[in-house]
């Protein structure tokens, strides 16, 4: 194919760039009762896709480690006149898909639904019926006990698992992030209908809760779908902020598990939602071991030392300090270089700075790959309900890209020197211990 | 919690040639046998570019199992004109996700990124379709890695361990026996030559299969590959020797004991039928995969469907259960049960309560409402499933790689509702038989 048609397609390719719209409309309001409410419209595909979420994570477990997240799981199993198998014949006979989920700042129930009325009213009633009169049968709580516990052993046989458990256990002391979401068998074996009962009347409320609509309905159509819901639930009380962050000492923790691989994690308490350094730690990080197959780290660990089939770092940023964490999983022989090359790699990058041309690539990957982030209604959704529950401006998602090309590397080896310190990094090793491990 | 929580991944319920109807599907054939498969997507200006190539582990022989997936990760390290990584590198450089995945059927590499970049997907992708180099030291640090997937997902994770094993038993003749990433040994004495040879006899345009799905015109994306994929010659290719599952003849077992596991697992198989069995006569009625997976689905797949009512709620005997089958491989497969008993429950007793199940369709077959659930479900998934460019673009592929065509997307919501309570009832009797069951049991069991 000669040169000139090659450019015709090229423009023909562009024409349509053109025509794409760039980050999605979000329209934003409150319910009468006080709850905040996130739309976009999309009406490409006859579905409608909702999402709640509240401040009812394991952040607020309080005494009772694993109360948010048995609360929450326990939402679709009965509501309102329907026992569980009841509610989830009618449920699954609306063709819609119910999911729910809790985290440590937030909990979440979703819907999924094709928008047409014969469909979409049924599901939405249900969907109701289960945020605000879930029934919480003792039956059902003993049963959702049970099963929490064989989840926690199941926990206890993966390395992965055991791994951020102690990380966060190390990273979080004295902070409610500190304890595992699913809970311990102790706390769980603790925790009767009333704890439950109790924490849904708490946190499950209009006040507490962002409401995410995204899909084929207009203004007026998510107005009244938003108020049907939040009219659901008792207005109640926002749940108060929670307690600050103090940095833990560093240090090294082994858990004596009999897998072939160590699992490591290194890290340290890293940043909130909103930080000042977010963006510069956001892009630093990308290119340190953020951006999949070409981080730095891939780079030194893998694809230098073919050490770990997956390496990466990332700072997860919360209502409160969320952690960095730098995580690979390798065979025990080996795990002693690997450690330091990871340890090494992450000291470099603060000390010396960021290569320049990292930090291009890592913009450039963010800024050009922007549009895959919300190029799905559920991508939207999820994006809008994050918006909302941290409280974000509304043109977040319009700003990124600019916000992300304003980065410097300057400003991003002054961020991470203040925000990643080595010396405090905590190390994480879940493996066998080095006397025993095979030679 | 659910579902994602007891990690092995099978295929559910309607998952293996479930799909939508989103944009209209293009098809053409270049001249030298690469097909095209374009769908528009014009929601927002990004792309997922897709190549299938119709090699993996069910093409492996004894002695080279894991040699697809082996050259898949070497397909990142370089052509003739390209650097190790240069790939990865471009492709991150230009706003693009990419990544691969090799199965029992297929090998496929894809690159999501805005629409404007599929001219520089097609270009990278028709050099390394036939000028990879496969370096000796680029190849010992990779194999090493690929050790290391091994041991993440198979070796250090008892479920899957289960799994492998179940299947190295249920099939004796069949290709399906052997683990997509390949026997431990094997991977350790595989050589940067058997993949070479490997590279030489499969990848070439008249064995792979181009799919674009996004905001693209048809006519343009031909163009393109015209341009990119057209020059490449094509290969002289003998398909594989035929390797049928010799008949089962009565129930195979296999028990593993695991000093890492702390939960037992039960994993159930029986063999069932594929589309293309159907497709081929082989005693096996048109409707009949279409019966397995609404079978499937008044099993399992939602907290309203059996074994959930009965075996999770009810009797509370399993704290975790899933059941599926694929029908959409290349090869007949298993129809899977898979479950972690509830505390105290032995995994005999769970067992029999499942065959129970089973056995009790023959009294009570399918309702009408639970066939309308199911129904209604899968015309839901239907539209669900156009919100992912990569889903439906995965469901084109995969339905091209093994044979189907993509056109098998189009009528599969009408050949769903089209089943009956007898033909469910059918495919029970006929299937899920003592004789043709194969069952794993994973032991927990602490070394002194």
């Amino acid at each position: 194919m000669n040169r000139a048609a090659h450019l015709l397609l090229t423009v023909g390719l562009l024409l349509a760039s053109a025509m794409a719209a760039a980050a999605p409309r979000i329209e934003h309001w409150q319910t009468a009762n006080g709850a905040r409410v996130y739309f976009v419209a999309a009406d490409e595909n006859p579905m409608l896709d909702v999402r709640v979420v509240f401040a009812a994570g394991s952040a607020r477990d309080g005494e009772h480690a694993g109360l948010a997240s048995l609360t929450n799981g326990l939402m679709n199993e009965g509501a309102g006149e329907f026992d569980a198998d009841a509610f989830s014949e009618r449920l699954g006979a609306t063709g819609a898909m119910f999911g729910l989920g809790a985290e440590r700042d937030m909990a979440f129930a979703s819907l999924r639904t094709l928008s047409e009325p014969r469909y979409a009213t049924h599901a939405l009633e249900l969907f109701a019926l289960a945020l605000g009169k879930p029934r919480f049968d003792e039956s059902a709580v003993q049963r959702d006990k049970a099963r929490t516990l064989v989840g926690l052993k199941h926990r206890q046989q993966s390395p992965d698992a055991l791994a951020e458990e102690t990380f966060y256990a190390s990273l979080y002391p004295r902070h409610p992030y500190g304890t595992p979401p699913d809970g311990t068998p102790a706390s769980i074996a603790a925790i009767d209908r009333a704890a439950i009962v109790a924490f849904h009347q708490r946190y499950y409320v209009a006040r507490n809760a962002v409401i995410a609509v995204v899909g084929a309905l207009d203004r007026a159509g998510a107005e009244a779908l938003a108020e049907r819901l939040s009219q659901a639930l008792p207005a109640g009380e926002a749940a108060p902020p929670l307690p600050a962050v103090t940095p833990a000492e560093g240090g090294l923790h082994h858990v004596d598990f009999p897998s072939i691989q160590s699992h490591v994690m290194l890290g340290l308490t890293g940043m909130r939602r909103g930080d000042p350094d977010y963006f510069p730690l956001l892009v630093g990080n990308h290119a340190l071991g953020g951006n999949g197959l070409v981080s730095i780290l891939f780079e030194e660990v893998r694809n230098k030392r073919g050490l770990s089939y997956s390496v990466s770092s990332a700072f997860v940023a919360m209502s409160e300090a969320g952690p960095f964490v730098a995580s690979l999983m390798t065979d025990r022989k080996q795990q002693d270089e690997a450690l330091d090359v990871l340890r090494t790699t992450i000291t470099q990058f603060v000390y010396d700075g960021p290569p320049p041309a990292a930090i291009d690539a890592a913009k450039r990957n963010l800024i050009d790959g922007f549009p895959l982030r919300v190029a799905s209604n559920r991508q939207i959704a999820e994006y809008i309900a994050m918006l909302g529950f941290y409280g974000l401006p509304l043109d977040y998602l319009e700003t990124f890209p600019a916000q992300v090309a304003a980065v410097t590397p300057d400003a991003v080896k002054d961020a991470f020197a203040r925000r990643l310190p080595p010396e405090r990094l905590t190390t994480v090793v879940v493996g066998r211990a080095k006397a025993d491990a095979a030679p | 919690m659910r579902s994602l929580m007891f990690g092995v991944a099978l295929c559910g319920a309607l998952c293996g040639a479930s799909a939508s109807a989103g944009g209209p599907v293009h098809e053409y054939t270049l001249d030298n046998g690469l097909k095209l498969i374009v769908q528009e997507d014009h929601r927002a200006h990004v792309a997922v570019v897709q190549v299938w190539y119709r090699v993996g582990s069910a093409y492996e022989h004894d002695g080279i199992t894991g040699v697809s997936h082996a050259l898949e990760h070497m397909m990142f390290k370089g052509t003739k004109t390209r650097g190790p990584g240069q790939f990865s590198t471009l492709v991150a450089a230009n706003g693009g996700r990419h990544n691969a995945f090799t199965s029992t059927d297929y090998t496929a590499y894809y690159q999501e990124w805005s629409a404007d970049k599929v001219p520089l997907s097609f270009e990278l992708e028709a050099d390394r379709m036939r000028n990879l180099v496969i370096d000796e030291a680029e190849f010992k640090k990779e194999i090493n890695v690929v050790l290391e997937e091994r041991r993440m997902r198979t070796d250090d994770a008892p479920q899957s361990l289960a799994v492998e094993a179940a299947q190295a038993v249920a099939f004796t003749t069949s290709p399906y026996r052997q683990p997509v990433i390949g026997w431990e040994a094997d991977i350790k004495s595989m050589t940067a030559t058997d993949l070479a040879a490997w590279y030489q006899r499969w990848y070439a345009p008249n064995n792979a299969i181009v799919v674009v799905v996004g905001d693209v015109q048809p006519d343009a994306v031909l163009a393109l590959a015209k341009q990119h994929f057209g020059p490449l010659a094509k290969s002289d290719i003998p398909p594989p020797k035929p390797r049928p599952e010799v008949p089962q003849q009565g129930e195979r077992r296999v028990t593993l004991k695991s000093d890492k596991a702390r939960v037992p697992y039960l994993v159930m198989g029986y063999k069932a039928p594929n589309l293309l069995a159907a497709r081929a006569g082989e005693g096996v009625e048109a409707w009949e995969p279409y019966a397995l997976d609404v079978l499937a689905a008044t099993l399992s797949g939602d907290e309203s469907s059996r074994l959930d009512k009965h075996l999770v709620r009810g009797q509370e005997l399993a704290a975790e259960l899933s059941a599926g089958v694929d029908t959409g491989g290349l090869l007949p497969s298993l129809f899977f049960v898979n479950a972690v008993p509830a505390d105290g429950v032995g995994l005999e007793k769970l067992e029999h309560a499942i065959v129970a199940e089973l056995d009790a369709l023959e009294a009570k077959p399918p309702t009408a409402a639970e066939l309308e659930r199911i129904k209604t479900q899968v015309v839901a998934d239907n539209v669900f499933q156009r919100d992912s460019m990569l889903h439906e673009a995965m469901t084109l592929g995969a339905l091209e790689a093994v044979g189907l065509g993509w056109r098998v997307k189009d009528d599969y919501v009408a050949r769903i509702q089209a089943v009956t309570a007898d033909q469910v009832l059918a495919v029970a009797r006929k299937y899920l038989v003592p004789d043709q069951l194969t069952v794993a049991w994973l032991l927990p069991e602490q070394k002194p």
